[in-house]
């Protein structure tokens, strides 16, 4: 059995998000990019999945949609544990466009368990992962925040609204994960940093699609106002103005 | 030509995410000149159901009752049967957990684009444009669609529920044959009578400056007072101190109440990304120069083993006048 996580690349969560081009693009300058946090941590609960496994599962592969800047990041992810790497030579355009690559590598590689994040931390499409399930017809839970393999099934917990649901699912299952799948994500030791240099990373080139939407242009929330502060022994003065003044309470 | 509305409900009630959706559906039909249908999937009365057409809807499809757990490929199937019946060229899901589930599930299996996370009206119909938060609450994207059919999901708390009116809809059974699911529930475990957090008007925050679980105490009292929901930063739901469903901001739950209180959170960007859309915010800290105040409409300097017993108490009176 072959686990794939499907892993994009995103600015670092501290970013602060400029734009350029006339606000019709992103400023890349400076970026520093990172593994989205929910497929870094998806990838760790693979890991820990296959080491559990008892060699069940053979092979924990990650897959990216990107063009060659991606590999570094990819290259990182190798050195957290992945045993290979799959990049589908092409700019990830939209989601619909993700989507049909992943579900190219997905059937000729004949992974039976995938993951994917809850969204990208870029564009928050919160899509890719949904539509992979659809394209591939797997058996599939979204917000998964614990899951595990018990004798060939799928034991997942996942978050409802106001609760959460413990549920079991065949094989072949697309899991999209969110918080709680793994708590800290695994960090690579020097030894994986060396390893990851010669571990498999293929290329492969994209299918042919088209992209069904665009992000014509972008905007930065208005800024708020000055803060009004209030001391410490003026408790009863914002109480007041929040009552009275802003009518919030 | 329609607009279709996944109506979702929670224990055979729809909640507050169904009705500011609907009306939402219902200015989007206006503008298109167009109706809209609901589709429920699920076990609710129909009286509930005959309810959404006080909020727009003309008609509602009553599907499979028997129904208890998402299964997002059964009903992702189900709900593109309504499609293709009610010809909808719009469908709409909240942007709740389960309805952010099916939006792609629904798309995909139409090749219809989507877009998530869309916060007001489209600003043009042909080609249709909306504005959707990107990069976490740190940015907007004005997001156009190409295809015939589109999907959307609402960011809850955006647009608003509208007054009710007097419509009641039509109530017509859709049963689809479903295979048998491949998913099945071992447990269920839900909190009753809490509000959620991500439907709240008003959510009490607290940070790693409250120091242990035993003090969230204060945050909890200081909810019930406000018919508020609980909320936490990050580091207190990884240290166990409050359940993750309580974790607010990048890597947690994205929220857009009227009025967010945070008291011992610094005001990360992380965190912050989370709530940039509260309507106001106020902040409890005993540094003067905490980023949240940054970011706050209003704030106290001072600590919050004081601060909020004597914010409780002056609630307290205010609200009994
Ligand atoms: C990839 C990534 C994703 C992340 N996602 C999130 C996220 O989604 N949400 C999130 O919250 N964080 C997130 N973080 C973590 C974030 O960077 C901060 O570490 C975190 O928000 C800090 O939490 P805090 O404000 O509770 O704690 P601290 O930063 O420790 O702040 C505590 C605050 O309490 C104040 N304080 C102390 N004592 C008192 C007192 N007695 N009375 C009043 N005030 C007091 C202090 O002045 C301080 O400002 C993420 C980090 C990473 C790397
Ligand atoms: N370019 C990509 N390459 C590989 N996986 C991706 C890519 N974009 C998104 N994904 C996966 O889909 C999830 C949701 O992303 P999104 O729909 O873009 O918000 C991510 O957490 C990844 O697991």
């Amino acid at each position: 059995m072959k686990i794939l996580v499907c892993i994009s690349e995103v600015p670092d969560t501290t970013t602060k998000i400029r734009f350029t081009d006339g606000n019709k693009a992103l400023d890349t300058a400076g970026i520093q990019w990172i593994i989205n946090p929910w497929d870094e941590l998806a990838l760790t609960r693979a890991l820990e999945i296959k080491e559990a496994s008892g060699g069940a599962v053979e092979a924990v592969t990650v897959a990216t949609v990107g063009a060659a800047q991606a590999e570094p990041t990819i290259r990182k992810a190798l050195a957290v544990g992945a045993d290979n790497a799959i990049r589908v030579d092409a700019p990830a355009t939209d989601a619909w466009y993700v989507a049909v690559q992943l579900a190219e590598v997905v059937k000729s590689g004949g992974f039976e368990i995938v993951m994917t994040g809850r969204d990208s931390a870029d564009y928050n499409g919160a899509s890719v992962g949904g539509m992979l399930a659809a394209l591939l017809d797997y058996n599939t839970l979204s917000s998964v925040s614990s899951m595990a393999l018990d004798g060939g099934k799928i034991i997942a917990g996942r978050e409802i609204d106001g609760g959460t649901e413990t549920l079991e699912a065949e094989l072949p299952f697309l899991a999209v994960v969110q918080k709680g799948i793994a708590i800290e994500p695994r960090i690579p030791a020097m030894r994986g940093i060396m390893m990851a240099r010669t571990k498999p990373l293929q290329v492969v080139p994209p299918v042919d699609t088209g992209c069904l939407t665009e992000n014509v242009e972008f905007e930065l929330p208005k800024s708020r106002g000055a803060c009004r502060k209030f001391a410490a022994d003026e408790v009863k003065a914002l109480v007041d103005v929040l009552h009275n003044e802003a009518k919030l309470i | 030509m329609s607009v279709l509305v996944y109506a979702e409900n929670r224990d055979g009630l729809f909640r507050k995410a169904t009705l500011e959706l609907l009306s939402y559906a219902a200015e989007m039909a206006k503008a298109m000149n167009t109706h809209v249908v609901a589709i429920a999937i699920g076990c609710v009365q129909t009286d509930e159901l005959v309810k959404l057409g006080q909020y727009g809807a003309v008609k509602v499809l009553k599907s499979n009752p028997d129904f208890n757990i998402l299964d997002i490929k059964a009903f992702a199937k189900i709900i593109v049967a309504a499609v293709e019946k009610e010809q909808a060229t719009v469908i709409l899901f909240p942007g709740s957990i389960n309805g952010s589930a099916l939006a792609p599930a629904v798309a995909a299996r139409l090749k219809a684009g989507l877009v998530t996370g869309v916060v007001a009206l489209p600003t043009s119909f042909d080609p249709l444009v909306v504005k959707k938060m990107v990069f976490t609450g740190k940015a907007f994207a004005a997001t156009k669609v190409t295809t015939p059919v589109k999907v959307l999901t609402l960011s809850q708390n955006s647009f608003g529920v509208a007054e009710p009116g007097t419509g009641a809809a039509v109530v017509e059974e859709f049963g689809v044959e479903a295979a048998k699911s491949a998913i099945s529930l071992v447990e269920v475990k839900k909190q009753t009578g809490k509000v959620l957090l991500t439907d709240a008007e008003i959510v009490v925050s607290g940070g790693r400056g409250l120091k242990g679980p035993e003090n969230f105490g204060l945050i909890e009292e200081l909810a019930e007072l406000l018919g508020a929901a609980t909320g936490c930063s990050r580091p207190v739901s990884d240290e166990g101190w409050r359940p993750h469903s309580e974790h607010v901001g990048q890597t947690g739950k994205i929220i857009a109440p009227v009025l967010y209180i945070a008291c011992g959170i610094s005001g990360a960007i992380q965190h912050v990304g989370g709530i940039s859309s509260s309507k106001h915010i106020v902040a409890v800290n005993n540094d003067k120069d905490a980023p949240i105040f940054d970011v706050a409409d209003y704030g106290i300097v001072g600590d919050f083993k004081t601060v909020l017993p004597e914010m409780i108490a002056a609630i307290r009176e205010v609200k009994a006048k």
